[in-house]
């Protein structure tokens, strides 16, 4: 009966696929199109995608960052920003730009929106999709860019990558180090959690949820549960039928989320160092916790958002500071597998 | 360029036939235009010559008669990875294996089970190896020129992987020397495909000697900028060594197929059983023994060197040594960060703290219940118990009595479950049980095994005793115990009256080893 089961779950998650993209579809509609730039996509082009509000502080790093690792164009959504983010990526040239009012949580946190351009522009691609403040290293990264590694993950015969995100924090209050934008975030968000992280499977999608950080050290220790997620699958050969489930955490087909490996080995994995703690969280938290926008059960999070707009220091003792990829590889946060 | 030629073309697919042809047209040519040339070398758009092709030239003008083919037969060597070794040689294969791998699989399953061979000509003994070769050109010449060639192509068009097959095999029938190995450096992952130099591996190119390494990434402009421009250069003498880099790329597929034993990350999540070891390292729990001796955390860590904790699974959170509320690696003492995944916590812990040996602390009143069995499978535990020991802090409390005999129900039941699992035929620790009475007796043996086992620098025997709390009345306290109705016994037994080895408890005793 074990093949049954596994067939009728099989069968929902085709459904489950379908109506995501239906949604998608539907979605389209509150996209408007402000400068579309895609007729440059070659066809091996590496692709990114994402969603965004008020980011001019991080674009011009993240930005930067892509297209040092052979990011050749840009898919972007943004949210109703506000501070000049949509005035300075329609001056990109490897930029393609949608803007929506629309809510960011009823288009499942921006993924339907991304999931639209994806189903048109990126089938057949290798395709990134990441958030602002999620800044992608791995094994290598300096010297190999990703036309390297999406020219190995294919000759393995693999079409998706998982990540760590680690959590980047400075020393002391996260209001007190100032950056601005362009410079290397990491100068002073300089601090992470090594290993406090715990991992379990998920039976139905076949990912694996980690939890763990420096939120879940400080903000969630009173109930683990709630803490955020913290692995991603971000690097995706991208088919017009596949959809992300919950940000980019998951996605279906399930066997996209099959990115580690079972009988004892390791394969290859990147990290996503993330800029969250940059000054600014302070006074977007409070904005945050009034828009409601970014947890399904956002009340639940109001306790969280408090925190933070406390000023909170996250680092502790146990906290390891960031010197190299090589480092994270040989702490076990990320794995070069065999390639060398 | 005058010495540039154009051969036929041929349709060229990985392991087919096209490859053989395209390299005897293109070989022919070579040899009926260029008189002169004495060798051969055969190379592809994804080699890299890495150093000035004078070194190579001087090379061969020394070894004249020398034919560079790695040969080997299917018998000797274990190269073929998941693919068929002497099979590929008598078996027929009009799939192609990249392209249409179940029509392969399954007809070599039929020939299989049909027990079809088919007839290898003229007593040939099929050689394989690598298929970048440098013959020289009598040796080319006899095999191109064989009366006899229609006859091996006809078989080798058949064979699976002709290209790593057909000049292996028949440079055997006419070499006069043959040396085993090839001049192009490149190394295979564990599927059997070339690894891909790139812009970082530079040092690692110049320092294998080799003359020419694939493959390179078309766009490692560094690695084609180095070795294509230092020309002349000071002219060396040094053979090829692709062992210096070995190492290198054996751990590689170490890494793939066995991982780092002790590591959970999101690339390496082991189910149960595929671990190779729950934990990284080997660690030691200690249970009662804190009870028994009043400064024993700080005894251990002075005797052994090691990180001694108190009660990692203690309910109210983890005792982590010197009192830290977060040690290496951010892990939290917070109980419920530890509860809500105790194994995690605990791998974490031990992979965390690589290179420190990690001692710790459990007893009956900690939440160990989803723990116990993890650590009492786990062949990294060294646990060491004195069984009973949980009663010496109830008998120096103050508490009312009847709270005590209710306490010491629990923990005796408790502990007695824990034994149970530590007794188990699943365990598989290096597990030491002893009742409190029996460890008493004469306590420097088990200790001296213990420390001995954990192996730090402490050879000569130990200096330091621990101090034993002071038992008398112990006994007595027991007997009360049981004229209440609870029956202690894990402890062993004790006499009510009188008190054992006081004497050895007050005075450190000198103990030598041997």
């Amino acid at each position: 009966m074990e093949w049954l089961k596994k067939a009728a779950q099989a069968y929902r998650l085709r459904w489950k696929r379908r109506r995501f993209l239906a949604r998608a579809v539907r979605k389209r509609r509150e996209l408007c199109c402000v400068k579309n730039r895609t007729n440059q996509i070659a066809p091996d082009a590496i692709l990114g995608f994402c969603t965004m509000r008020n980011e001019m502080l991080r674009l011009p790093y993240f930005l930067d960052h892509y297209r040092r690792l052979g990011v050749v164009h840009f898919l972007i959504v943004d949210n109703d920003s506000d501070d000049g983010t949509l005035e300075y990526l329609g001056t990109q040239p490897d930029v393609s730009l949608w803007h929506t009012k629309h809510s960011y949580k009823s288009s499942r946190f921006g993924v339907d929106w991304l999931t639209w351009l994806q189903m048109r522009y990126a089938h057949g691609h290798w395709c990134l999709t990441v958030d602002a403040d999620e800044i992608l290293v791995y094994p290598h990264y300096e010297t190999r860019p990703l036309p390297a590694l999406t020219n190995w993950l294919d000759r393995r015969g693999r079409r998706s990558m998982g990540a760590l995100m680690l959590d980047m924090y400075p020393k002391g209050p996260v209001q007190d180090h100032p950056y601005a934008a362009g410079d290397d975030p990491f100068r002073t968000l300089c601090w992470f959690d090594a290993g406090n992280y715990v991992i379990q499977k998920k039976p139905d999608l076949g990912s694996l949820w980690i939890q763990g950080g420096p939120r879940a050290r400080c903000f969630f220790a009173d109930n683990p549960r709630r803490a955020p997620t913290m692995g991603k699958v971000p690097l995706v050969k991208w088919h017009w039928r596949y959809a992300y489930v919950s940000s980019a955490h998951s996605l279906l087909p399930k066997r996209l989320n099959h990115t580690y490996c079972e009988n004892g080995g390791e394969i290859f994995s990147g990290i996503l160092l993330h800029t969250k703690f940059l000054q600014v969280i302070v006074d977007k938290s409070a904005e945050e916790k009034s828009r409601q926008e970014h947890f399904a059960n956002s009340t639940l999070y109001d306790a969280y958002y408090d925190r933070l707009i406390e000023n909170p220091n996250l680092w502790s003792e146990g906290s390891t500071r960031l010197i190299s990829w090589r480092q994270l590889e040989a702490m076990g946060l990320m794995s070069k597998e065999d390639w060398v | 360029m005058p010495d540039v030629r154009y051969s036929k073309r041929h349709r060229c697919e990985w392991g087919t036939w096209g490859l053989v042809a395209a390299t005897q047209g293109a070989a022919e040519l070579m040899l009926q235009e260029f008189p002169d040339v004495r060798h051969v070398y055969l190379a592809s758009g994804s080699c890299l010559p890495l150093r000035p092709v004078q070194e190579l030239k001087d090379y061969l003008a020394d070894r004249p008669n020398t034919d560079f083919i790695e040969s080997a037969t299917t018998a000797d060597v274990p190269w073929t990875i998941g693919g068929l070794d002497h099979e590929r040689f008598t078996l027929r294969f009009p799939f192609s294996w990249r392209k249409n791998r179940f029509l392969f699989d399954r007809y070599v399953a039929l020939q299989r089970r049909m027990g079809y061979k088919r007839h290898i000509p003229n007593g040939i003994v099929p050689h394989m190896g690598s298929q970048w070769w440098c013959l020289t050109r009598q040796t080319l010449s006899a095999i191109l020129s064989d009366p006899e060639r229609d006859i091996y192509d006809r078989y080798f068009k058949r064979v699976w992987i002709p290209d790593e097959s057909y000049f292996q095999t028949l440079a055997r029938q006419y070499s006069r020397q043959i040396e085993s190995r090839s001049l192009t450096l490149s190394k295979f992952d564990y599927q059997g495909k070339p690894h891909i130099f790139y812009d970082d591996h530079l040092q690692l190119l110049r320092r294998s000697d080799c003359f020419v390494a694939r493959k390179i990434w078309p766009f490692a402009n560094r690695l084609y900028d180095a070795f294509l421009t230092d020309s002349a250069g000071a002219m060396k003498r040094t053979e090829p060594n692709p062992g210096k880099i070995d190492r290198i790329f054996s751990k590689a597929v170490e890494r793939r197929t066995l991982g780092r034993p002790g590591l959970y990350m999101q690339s390496r999540f082991p189910v149960e059983g595929r671990e190779n070891g729950l934990t990284c390292a080997q660690y030691s729990v200690f249970e009662g023994f804190s009870d028994l001796f009043e400064n024993f955390e700080s005894w251990l860590a002075r005797v052994t060197g090691t990180r001694v904790h108190g009660h990692l699974f203690a309910p109210e959170h983890a005792e982590f040594a010197d009192g830290q509320t977060v040690v290496n690696g951010a892990l939290s003492d917070s109980a419920t960060l530890r509860d809500y995944n105790p194994r995690a916590f605990l791998t974490s812990l031990i992979w965390n703290t690589r290179g420190e040996r990690q001692c710790f602390q459990v007893g009956p009143q900690d939440t160990i219940k989803n723990i116990e069995w993890d650590i009492a499978k786990d062949p990294n535990a060294q646990i060491s118990v004195i069984s009973g020991a949980w009663a010496v802090p109830l008998f120096k409390s103050n508490r009312n009595f009847s709270e005590i005999r209710q306490e010491a129900a629990r923990l005796q039941q408790a502990e007695s479950k824990h034994l149970g699992v530590l007794r188990s035929q699943w365990s598989k620790a290096r597990i030491r049980i002893w009742t409190m009475a029996d460890f008493i007796e004469a306590p420097m043996e088990p200790l001296q095994t213990i420390i001995d086992e954990i192996g730090q620098q402490n050879m000569r025997g130990i200096a330091e005793v621990p101090k034993m709390a002071e038992l008398t009345g112990f006994g007595q306290f027991l007997q009360n115990l049981k004229n209440q109705g609870m029956h202690p016994y894990l402890m062993g037994d004790f006499p009510v009256a009188h008190d054992p080895h006081e004497q050895q408890n007050n005075k450190p005793k000198p103990y030598l080893v041997k």
